[in-house]
């Protein structure tokens, strides 16, 4: 039931203080060198941070190299299909809302196959965090145009360079009503922490893209905004970006590569838990404590 | 005004009305207000309808029958026709019986046809009620005009069912009300003639609570009843009406039931409610189960369970969207990528919309699949009267069972059927389960391994096996032996044992079963069958290219049994008793 939310945890058992060789599942299956190690790392860092019961950490992902996420967390998990991990975790929240729920994927899960489901999880606000790992490419079909891969980038399906507009990932968020937008970068490991640790701490939907370099399909996409490389690492300012401003933050998003990095934008609006809970609230006080079963009863009983 | 026809009634046991009109002159109140009626005066009752798949409306027909004793289909032809408009009449006169009654609209039918002694019956509804209520009302109100004349002329139960108006339209507003009543009260006291007047033997179903429902309603309580809690969908014909009615009443249980922005996500959250350790339904008409096909088979694959119900409609693509149809059990059964296995059930009639949902429950949760529940347009939307469910003797509490799971729990145990532990289940083994629709090892690790493969679709297979021998034949109307036993699934059961009581009563040893565990099959229907000189299946889908219908190709393929025949049509409309006479007496016929 919905209302329902297990005990704490009884005082007697103490509880398990969750570390990084807890949460450590199977070997990741990445490359050697992927951006996704970093993002993988950074979560467990969180988690240390935040101190979950560990049974409430619930892990979701659809199709794709980084959606293989779920195995490499020890914690309850579930590894669906392509682009539609966004509704999945959206049964999970609304029925479960005593559970945290994280949604990991790429860009070609989150802003092609799912796009329309991104909107529709934004514009409802439904309470989880989603951590989208953008590198531009698809890269466990080896090497095809992705949504966001800039034109001109060759590709085996474009092999003269990408000819479609990519999309931009900010401006599309904020158009669809997310509640929470950022932006990071695998390589900023301490920036990364940050803005997972707000983003899982907002609530309500929050969304950030992680630009995660892929070695082996498109290499050195991401050396401008990685300062070793002789790129930029610009953060958003926010003494000077109003993050409730989505004027400013469109502006900002508009930027030309590789942009800024940081919250985009920050606003509370009730969640759909929130709201379907005060739907069933409202419900429950007009039955003053009649059971589910005379509800049902006196329901088929009209039909008489 | 005069009074009501005084005339000595004709009694009768059986009325099939038919009331032919356009869809927003309300013509489907009046026969939910007589539908509602007959559950409350002991009677039986089966109503057909059809609507145009227009919001602007256009023709649209609502067929009634009322019975003293059990009524088991809408009715072959009609007694009592009534006609709104020309195009009405034009093209209803022929369901009537000969020497039926036609009660027309001079208003609107100017051109009549003298044929098989039918009696035509004059009686202005619109001009009537305009003149009853008065004022600006134009015509709004002849329906319950109409109600009122056939009220006086069957001789029903006049406070009944002036109650049962008064419920509803009081909802509205007093104004409502008024007008309704004063409409009701010119019909029922309109002068028909010399047609007489009839008046219906006593009901003979005494049973203490009767109500009277369509099937999707009745659908909506049965999942109530089996514990479902959540679930998601996107609107479409003729399913849709569930999901509204799961929208508005899971709040009053807890739950939540979420408009999806597509089929795709419906299904997707749905998944998740049931990995969070919920019973949950989606569920959609033909196009919209397609849609969900590849989630589907990751349930499957995943091995969680779920309710998926499937109202079907003519097809194929848009095909038919308000006409019934039963082409989707092959959908159902195979309509996967891999091999998928689900449980795929059939409702014979309204009553079993409730039992057939506890039945989905119980089996999603007991084999750990998705289970399909075959519905269809004419289940969905035909009201019937019946014995009020016993909520008490059913009642599922929802099942999250979140309690601590030993060290050595395998989320895929290959000699047990799973048993998932959901978010919020501490594992005392300190290793978490997930859940997944790659090929997986007993502990959920993904595995390409040829030999896990295999022991994992033998595991996957299994749970059906199991069932297959678990479950009993399908029940047998009439004799267990015989040289004819027909065989069908879902909304033909009424025309079928129609059929059978007529052929048994001209000495024909026939007999027939209705299929409601569709797949996997009781394991023993072959034998039932051997006691059968002839097996005819009975069904609404086309015969295809090899000449039979959907299931009694799977029959054939089944049992190898070459005595199975097929009867099939597609024409959008519910078997009439006598198209499955004439096919059981041709095949009765032959060697």
């Amino acid at each position: 039931m919905s209302t329902a939310t297990p005990d704490a945890p009884s005082a007697d058992t103490a509880p398990e203080k969750l570390t990084k060789k807890i949460l450590t599942a199977d070997h990741p299956t990445w490359c050697p060198g992927c951006g996704d190690f970093a993002v993988l790392a950074a979560f467990y860092k969180v988690l240390e941070k935040l101190q979950y019961p560990h049974e409430k950490i619930v892990c979701v992902a659809g199709i794709g190299c980084s959606s293989r996420f779920p195995y490499f967390v020890n914690s309850h998990g579930i590894h669906f299909i392509h682009g539609r991990a966004l509704p999945l975790a959206t049964g999970v929240s609304l029925s479960r809302p005593d559970v945290h729920v994280f949604v990991f994927g790429g860009d070609g899960d989150g802003f092609s196959i799912g796009g329309n489901h991104l909107n529709h999880a934004a514009r409802k606000n439904i309470k989880l965090t989603y951590v989208i790992m953008d590198n531009n490419v698809y890269g466990l079909t080896k090497k095809q145009t992705s949504p966001t891969s800039p034109q001109g980038f060759k590709s085996k399906t474009d092999p003269t360079g990408a000819i479609d507009r990519p999309i931009n990932p900010m401006k599309q968020l904020l158009a669809s009503g997310a509640t929470f937008i950022a932006r990071t970068h695998a390589a900023q490991v301490k920036h990364m922490m940050e803005v997972f640790e707000r983003a899982i701490l907002h609530d309500g939907f929050s969304v950030v893209e992680c630009l995660s370099e892929c070695v082996m399909f498109y290499a050195g996409s991401f050396d401008n905004s990685t300062p070793r490389k002789g790129g930029v690492y610009d953060i958003i300012d926010e003494s000077a970006h109003d993050v409730t401003d989505d004027t400013a933050a469109f502006k900002l998003a508009d930027e030309a590569a590789p942009g800024k990095f940081g919250v985009f934008y920050q606003v509370q609006r009730p969640t759909k838990n929130a709201l379907e809970q005060k739907w069933i609230d409202a419900e429950q006080a007009r039955l003053a404590g009649k059971s589910p079963k005379d509800v049902l009863k006196n329901r088929i009983a009209q039909m008489r | 005004m005069s009074t009501p026809p005084t005339s000595t009634p004709t009694s009768l046991r059986n009325a099939v009305i038919r009331l032919a009109g356009n869809s927003q002159d309300g013509i489907q109140s009046i026969g939910g207000f007589l539908a509602r009626l007959a559950g409350r005066t002991q009677k039986d009752v089966m109503t057909y309808m059809t609507i145009p798949s227009t919001i602007s409306g256009g023709p649209s027909i609502f067929q009634l029958h009322l019975g003293s004793g059990e009524v088991r289909s809408p009715g072959d032809e009609s007694d009592v026709l009534v006609a709104f408009y020309q195009h009405s009449y034009d093209n209803h006169l022929s369901a009537l019986r000969d020497g039926g009654i036609c009660i027309y609209d001079p208003d609107e039918v100017k051109e009549l046809k003298s044929e098989r002694g039918i009696v035509h019956v004059p009686v202005p509804f619109t001009s009537a009620t305009i003149e009853a209520i008065g004022g600006s009302s134009r015509d709004r109100g002849k329906n319950m005009f109409v109600l009122g004349l056939l009220c006086a002329m069957y001789q029903l139960d006049r406070e009944k069912l002036s109650g049962i108006v008064a419920r509803q339209f009081g909802k509205k507003s007093e104004d409502i009300l008024r007008n309704a009543m004063l409409a009701f009260d010119a019909g029922y006291a309109y002068p028909v003639g010399d047609i007489g007047s009839f008046n219906f033997a006593e009901g003979e179903h005494l049973d203490e609570n009767r109500i009277s429902t369509d099937g999707n309603t009745l659908m909506t309580m049965g999942l109530l009843c089996a514990g479902v809690r959540y679930g998601s969908a996107y609107p479409i014909t003729p399913w849709s009406p569930i999901m509204e009615l799961l929208r508005t009443e899971l709040p009053k249980y807890g739950g939540i039931y979420v408009q999806a922005e597509d089929e795709l996500a419906a299904v997707a959250m749905t998944i998740g409610a049931a990995f969070a350790g919920h019973l949950a339904v989606t569920g959609s008409s033909g196009p919209g189960l397609s849609l969900k096909a590849e989630a589907l088979s990751y349930a499957s694959m995943a091995e969680l369970p779920l309710i998926v119900i499937n109202v079907q409609r003519g097809g194929p693509s848009t095909g038919l969207p308000t006409s019934v149809e039963q082409s989707d059990l092959l959908q159902a059964i195979y309509g996967s990528h891999g091999d998928a296995p689900r449980i795929v059930l059939g409702p014979q009639d309204v009553e079993d919309c409730f039992y057939i949902a506890l039945e989905a429950g119980r089996l999603a949760r007991e084999y750990s699949c998705p289970v399909i529940i075959l519905s269809d347009q004419a289940l969905s939307s035909r009201i019937e009267a019946f014995t009020e469910p016993d909520v008490d003797k059913h009642w599922v509490e929802p099942p999250l069972d979140i309690t601590p799971r030993p060290a050595d729990f395998k989320p895929y145990p290959l000699d047990q059927i799973t048993r998932h532990a959901p978010p919020g289940t501490k594992m005392e083994g300190g290793k978490y389960p997930i859940v997944t629709g790659l090929e997986h090892d007993e502990w959920g690790h993904p595995s390409s391994s040829p030999v896990i493969h295999q022991k994992m679709t033998d595991k996957r297979r299994r749970k059906l096996e199991e069932l297959a021998r678990a479950l009993p034949n399908p029940e047998i109307y009439g004799e267990a032996e015989g040289d004819l036993l027909i065989v069908g699934w879902g909304c033909t059961c009424g025309p079928i044992r129609e059929t059978v009581d007529r052929l048994r009563s001209e000495g024909h040893r026939v007999s027939s079963t209705q299929i409601r565990h569709l797949h996997p099959l009781p394991a023993g229907i072959g034998d039932m069958f051997s006691r059968f000189r002839k097996v005819l299946v009975v069904e609404m889908n086309d015969s295809g290219v090899y000449g039979y219908g959907q299931l009694a190709m799977l029959l054939r393929a089944k049992l190898a049994d070459p005595r199975i025949e097929s009867f099939c049509k597609t024409d959008g409309l519910a078997f009439r008793i006598r198209e499955v006479v004439a096919a059981a007496e041709k095949t009765l016929a032959s060697a």
